[in-house]
């Protein structure tokens, strides 16, 4: 989902810039507030930032020929409400764009608001519509994780087709086009996020319990919650 | 034990998903998704109109970088967990020690 540097046109990088930058703003006031009011929750805070960094980094092959990476956005939106997520994951794509020559200064806006924006609330909404039809906690997780992956590789194609409009078709054709070569890839990778987010989230429950409960993640009472019924 | 069965399907279910496409993918050379989309772009007839501020100067290097990457990340989030874990495993043996302590 890294639009290279330079490759959106200067009207559409400034426009997805300025879209972007008020999440990222929110974002970060938001991270303040947490750890200002609740110490404890560095720790988690840090694992969730952690989780994107690793995430991103790695390039994994997929059934289409190609390979892609995943986002890990969700954990932190599930946790912390997507507006954290807004701040880290901007961090780790200026980290990739500065030192690593993958997305860009230019492209930062847009890059950021699909990983960083659209992604961690459309994983966040899928985990919260989940367990609202009584999905439980690790089927949210895993609904949770791996939308906010597809959704961050849908809404690039998108960004890339209105900048890129086929001369044809339009920005429809364009769209298919980019779908093509992002979509498709990427849902063996959103699955796989999915697993992984559920093997974080069952250690989670046992060690962090505390956390948990106080972020209204795990309810307050230890035996009725979807967890514990799993085991 | 059956909870360390999920897991054990978990891990193999992550590991099946990456591993079963490279087995099946032949002649492929799994380009990136990324560097697919810049093709079909310049394709158009583009030109991008800035450059990186910086580029690692040859593909191990930047492989290098990114490894550095995933270090960094599994490092804090190995260390969280680490953390996590040690201090329930404290609180447990505190609770064996005064069990009068717990409510």
């Amino acid at each position: 989902m890294h639009i290279a540097e330079g490759f959106l046109p200067p009207a559409h990088a400034i426009g997805w810039t300025v879209a972007a930058a008020p999440f990222v703003v929110h974002g970060a006031r938001a991270v303040v507030r947490e750890v200002r009011e609740h110490p404890e929750s560095t720790l988690l805070l840090g694992a969730a930032g952690a989780f994107t960094f690793v995430l991103s980094a790695i390039k994994l092959p997929s059934v289409t020929g190609s390979s892609s990476h995943p986002t890990g956005t969700g954990v932190g939106a599930i946790l912390f409400r997507p507006p954290v997520m807004a701040l880290l994951g901007t961090v780790v794509l200026l980290f990739q764009a500065m030192l690593l020559a993958h997305g860009g200064l230019t492209t930062l806006g847009a890059n950021a608001f699909s990983m960083a924006v659209v992604g961690p609330w459309a994983g966040y909404g899928a985990y919260r519509l989940t367990r609202r039809l009584g999905g439980g906690l690790l089927g949210g997780v895993f609904a949770g994780m791996a939308l906010a992956d597809l959704a961050t590789y849908v809404t690039t194609a998108l960004q890339l087709a209105l900048a890129f409009p086929d001369a044809e078709s339009g920005f429809a054709g364009a769209a298919g086009k980019f779908l093509g070569v992002f979509a498709v890839t990427q849902v063996p990778l959103a699955i796989g996020e999915g697993l992984l987010g559920v093997l974080l989230f069952r250690v989670l429950t046992t060690s962090a319990r505390p956390e948990l409960e106080r972020l209204g993640v795990l309810a307050r009472n230890p035996r009725d919650t979807p967890t514990e019924e799993r085991r | 034990m059956r909870r360390h069965l999920v897991t054990a399907l978990l891990v193999l279910g992550v590991v099946a998903l990456f591993a079963v496409p490279l087995l099946l993918g032949g002649e492929s050379d799994y380009a990136g998704s990324d560097s697919q989309a810049t093709e079909l772009i310049e394709d158009s007839g583009y030109q991008p109109w800035f450059e990186s501020v910086f580029s690692p100067g040859s593909s191990e290097i930047e492989s290098g970088l990114f490894a550095l990457q995933a270090a960094v990340g599994g490092g804090v989030l190995g260390y969280v967990l680490g953390r996590l874990r040690g201090r329930r495993t404290a609180e447990q043996a505190a609770g064996r020690r005064s069990p009068t302590d717990q409510p």
